[in-house]
């Protein structure tokens, strides 16, 4: 467990004001006046120091992935900034561009998607050396050693084999290895064990665990399930509808959460015991609707603490103790 | 909660894959008592969506019930002719797929829909259906003013409600829930289950929960069948099964899964391998290549589902030292040592 | 660009894995077997004909050897008004449809395909533009710009080809178009972009093979429509006179008004001819269809 550090250094990810708005409907419709924006992200401001591991936590449709996109540059910020190690990824190109994907990965929630079906272990994992100019008589090797970082035991027999020829856990650690094969700054890791069945779940966290530590990698962990997103980060982001509610450190938003979003997703985590709360949630029901948010406050309409001023004025976000909410009530 | 509502005695359903069968569901016995929750526990491929598709008799084309009996209320419905099977779907056993999309035609309204089944099926009129429609809305939590709206007006967790009420409609003894809230948002996930524990608590009905997650059955469930391979590991009381497991299958699982409220500094262990290939069953009991307390009779025999506690049983050869080996299953270096 | 120390099949050995033959379904080896024996003959049609197609030709007796019906004086399908051998003409006319066929069902795929694989790819303006282009295509009735592409330039059976490339691109185009949409969305093409891949070598190695088929198919349509188009033209008289082909038969024969001469053999065989082809082609399709729709179910 790291400590925060008291007077922060300069941070490698930094996130100002982000928006990523879409225009739906089609142009026709825009014309007649009747296409809305989809706010996916909208007015997101973070910072993420080096070595920094971050649960990005939500439901789904609440920007969490979109966010991720934005930070690998797969999607282009409609505003706002977003800063890597200082330089502004609104203006990489070229080679810089390359560059910077070399610096920052990806790793994918359903590891039978995230490769090509056609393409070998071997061809998979050899594509970013490629790209990188490795010379192709060191590529085996690197192949070899970035197997054995994830913990693939004997990574020689998968070489040659098909994805579908491998199980979820070890084409997962086969997408792990892709994405840290050449060792990267920054990891994106979008849901990685949601699809995994659980007996094998707990191998491929520990997996990243142990990786993340040994490459001192900065991670953001994009999860809808606060249990996991505890076992990795020992931050938290709180989002919902393309907004942040919380920010800060996870055990005190597992312990003690303050916006009242925050409280009915911890208290909506089930645990594996028989002794635990049923109590309603404090949550209205209904769904968000991020094409209809209500003004103000996005999560008003299902807060059981609501009050006028909830509608008028959107609540910035603000310190509060050890962390920042989002919330008139802070 | 002694009476017993539903037995399942040695099922055994087949898959007929080209010239060879599977034996997806291999020798399962397991009893749902009345008025209780049942969670049937698995990973993916243990059999337990087969076992569930099984009571209600609909299965794939390629599968068949090759033993076993289904006795419900006392009645044989494995053996029964496929009319009064029927005859039984929705009226007696209800069925909540996985994804309530798929279990709603997207051009019909939710009400058209009800109706379809409570006019056919159940036999009300006109105006008793429409009664019935909004007595189940308000039911599973919907305004009866949403009635005719389309399925894709719905958000995930509403569908499943009128999945849930589309169940209920006929009034069943039995519910059989597939993975009904894997698919959803914790929040959601958490308010679809209230509801499920109320409506059963309120109906007094009896329900199967097929899930892969024992946290959703330590929360909603009764009693907990636990799967793995096609056959029965574990089988008991909820709390009894989760907090003194005996068979080693379950100790690993609850070592692999995180707990919100347990201490931060756990450390989850992973059960290294994957479930056999149920075309080349291992010989002896099918953890056994998984297990680190397997012995030589384990590689050899194939263990019986014994009793180690009323009402609590287990197929294990060591299932008498499962108090000693639960104290070894709960440190890390147990499972990574045999890997 | 592609990995060398790697060991992998043979390049022709992959591009016709990668096409995926339907070699499965009856009417799809039916048709290729079809295509196969045209083949044969247009490449052995010095050899197979025993005459020149245009030349005109005299009995032993010196008379004009027109309108000989089959079999007389040692012309299998007889011969014309002009005293042309039937025979050597259908041999030759397999040479110029072939040609024309698979040279327009060419034009057809490739340009299809970069069109759908550039406007599904990078969209944008980009898409918006040639997606307005395959509109306007889509607006041109194809045979009467055939006969205006045909009065403006030389007549000849290039006329065809020229005409199909123009306009019958834009089918293919837009079904690649949403396939590669589809594809695109794909994490593993996302994947390949945070690797650091081209957009080039991601369209060349992740989404170009998985549309490779669909192209077939969009070809084997083509090579159909091509045959009819240029017999069609031919037959109007816009043709080429001085290459034979099946739709130039067509079109001497009902000049010289062989039906009323009851001349069946000089204009049922090119029609039979055209059919066969044309057919084939479509029966190649079908297996397509079974291997890329499998859930059409037939």
């Amino acid at each position: 467990m790291r400590l925060a550090v008291s007077k922060p250094p300069k941070p490698l990810v930094s996130v100002k004001d982000a928006q990523l708005h879409y225009r739906v409907g089609s142009a026709f419709s825009a014309m007649r006046g009747h296409s809305s924006v989809v706010k996916a992200v909208d007015g997101v401001t973070f910072e993420i120091q080096k070595g920094e591991s971050v649960g990005l936590l939500g439901e789904s449709g609440c920007g969490k992935t979109s966010m991720g996109r934005l930070l690998l540059k797969l999607e282009e910020a409609t505003g706002g900034e977003i800063e890597f190690a200082g330089d502004a990824l609104s203006g990489l190109k070229g080679p810089a561009l390359k560059r910077y994907r070399a610096k920052a990965q990806l790793i994918f929630q359903n590891p039978f998607e995230a490769v090509n079906p056609r393409f070998t272990i071997r061809a998979t994992l050899a594509e970013p050396l490629e790209n990188a100019g490795i010379p192709a008589a060191e590529r085996e090797g690197r192949i070899i050693e970035a197997l054995e970082l994830v913990r693939l035991p004997q990574p020689q027999q998968y070489l040659d084999r098909y994805p579908h020829q491998l199980s979820g856990g070890q084409l997962q650690r086969v997408v792990m290895a892709r994405a840290l094969i050449l060792q990267p700054d920054f990891v994106v890791a979008d849901e990685p064990v949601s699809m995994l069945d659980v007996s094998v779940r707990a191998g491929v966290l520990n997996v990243f665990r142990d990786v993340r530590d040994r490459l001192n990698l900065t991670a953001i962990y994009i999860s809808h399930d606060l249990a996991l997103v505890r076992y990795v980060c020992e931050r938290t982001i709180v989002m919902y509808l393309g907004r942040i509610m919380e920010d800060g450190p996870t055990e005190d938003i597992v312990h003690e959460p303050l916006h009242p979003y925050t409280k009915a997703l911890v208290a909506a985590v089930p645990v594996p015991h028989p002794d635990q709360s049923h109590d309603p949630l404090p949550i209205g029901r209904g769904a968000p609707d991020p094409r209809n948010p209500p003004s103000g406050c996005v999560f008003r309409d299902r807060c059981p603490l609501a009050f006028d001023r909830c509608a008028k004025e959107a609540p910035a976000l603000r310190p509060a103790g050890s962390r920042k909410v989002a919330c008139h009530l802070f | 909660m002694t009476e017993t509502l539903l037995s399942v005695r040695d099922l055994k359903v087949s898959y007929q894959v080209g010239k060879g069968s599977i034996d997806a569901v291999d020798g399962a016995s397991f009893d749902v008592p009345r008025g209780s929750i049942v969670g049937l526990v698995g990973e993916s491929g243990c059999g337990k969506t087969t076992v569930a598709r099984a009571l209600t008799r609909v299965i794939a084309d390629n599968a068949s019930i090759t033993g076993g009996q289904i006795l419900f209320d006392g009645q044989d419905i494995a053996a029964l002719p496929e009319r009064e099977m029927n005859a039984l779907r929705w009226r007696d056993i209800a069925f909540i797929p996985q994804s309530a999309m798929n279990s709603l035609d997207p051009v019909y309204t939710v009400e058209y829909q009800l109706n379809e089944v409570l006019r056919r099926r159940g036999g009300l009129g006109r105006r008793q259906a429409r009664a019935r429609c909004e007595e189940l809305f308000e039911m599973v939590g919907i305004e009866a003013g949403r009635l005719g709206d389309y399925p894709h007006q719905f958000s995930g967790g509403m569908r499943q409600r009128v999945a849930i009420a589309l169940a209920l409609a006929l009034n069943p003894k039995l519910v059989i829930a597939d993975e009904p809230v894997t698919a959803l948002d914790v929040i959601v996930q958490r308010q679809i289950l209230d509801q499920l524990r109320e409506l059963q608590s309120m109906l007094g009905i009896s329900v199967i929960l097929v899930t892969h997650d024992i946290s959703v059955v330590a929360y909603v469930c009764d009693r907990t069948v636990v799967m793995y391979a096609g056959r029965i590991a574990e089988a008991g009381p909820m709390d009894a099964v989760l907090m003194e497991p005996s068979h080693p299958y379950t100790m690993g699982l609850r070592n692999a899964f995180p707990d919100l409220k347990g201490a931060a500094s756990g450390v989850l262990t992973p059960i290294e391998g994957a479930p056999p290939n149920l075309a080349f069953p291992p010989p002896g009991c099918r953890f056994a290549p998984r297990c680190p307390f397997a012995v030589e009779t384990c590689t050899t025999q194939q263990p019986a589902l014994g009793m180690v506690a009323p009402d609590h049983r287990v197929s294990c050869h060591r299932a008498d030292e499962a108090a000693k080996l639960r104290q070894e299953a709960a440190r890390t270096e147990t499972w990574l040592a045999d890997a | 660009m592609l990995d060398t120390t790697l060991p992998r099949p043979g390049f022709v050995a992959r591009f016709f894995r990668s096409l995926r033959l339907p070699l499965n379904d009856p009417f799809a080896v039916a048709g290729l077997a079809i295509y196969a024996i045209f083949i044969l003959t247009a490449i052995f049609a010095d050899a197979i004909a025993p005459y020149d197609p245009t030349e005109i030709l005299y009995t032993p007796n010196y008379d004009l050897a027109a309108d000989l019906r089959p079999g007389e004086d040692g012309f299998i399908l007889g011969t014309t008004s002009l005293g042309r051998d039937i025979f050597s003409q259908i041999v030759y006319g397999t040479r110029s449809a072939l040609l024309i066929g698979l040279t327009a069902a060419f034009m057809v795929a490739l340009i299809g395909s970069i069109v759908g694989l550039v406007s599904g790819y990078f969209g944008g303006w980009v898409d918006a533009l040639l997606m307005r282009l395959a509109d306007v295509a889509f607006g041109i009735p194809f045979l009467p710009f055939v006969i205006v592409l045909a009065a403006f330039l030389e007549p000849s059976i290039w006329n065809v080809v020229i005409a199909m490339a123009l306009v019958l691109w834009r089918d293919t185009g837009r079904v690649i178009r949403s396939q590669v949409l589809t594809l695109r969305s794909r994490s593993y093409v996302d994947a390949a972009r945070v690797s650091g891949s081209s957009d080039f070598k991601i369209i060349l190695r992740h989404i170009a093979p998985n549309i490779l088929p669909l192209s077939f198919l969009y070809g084997s349509i083509a090579i159909g429509w091509a045959i009819l188009t240029e017999a069609s033209i031919s037959f109007l008289g816009f043709g080429d006179p001085q290459s034979i082909s099946w739709g130039y038969m067509l079109q001497d024969a009902f000049a010289s008004q062989a039906l009323a001469k009851q001349a069946y053999y000089w204009f049922v065989p090119p029609g039979v001819c055209i059919i066969l082809v044309v057919s084939a082609g479509f029966f190649i399709t079908r297996g397509y269809e079974n291997l890329l729709f499998p859930k059409l179910g037939r």
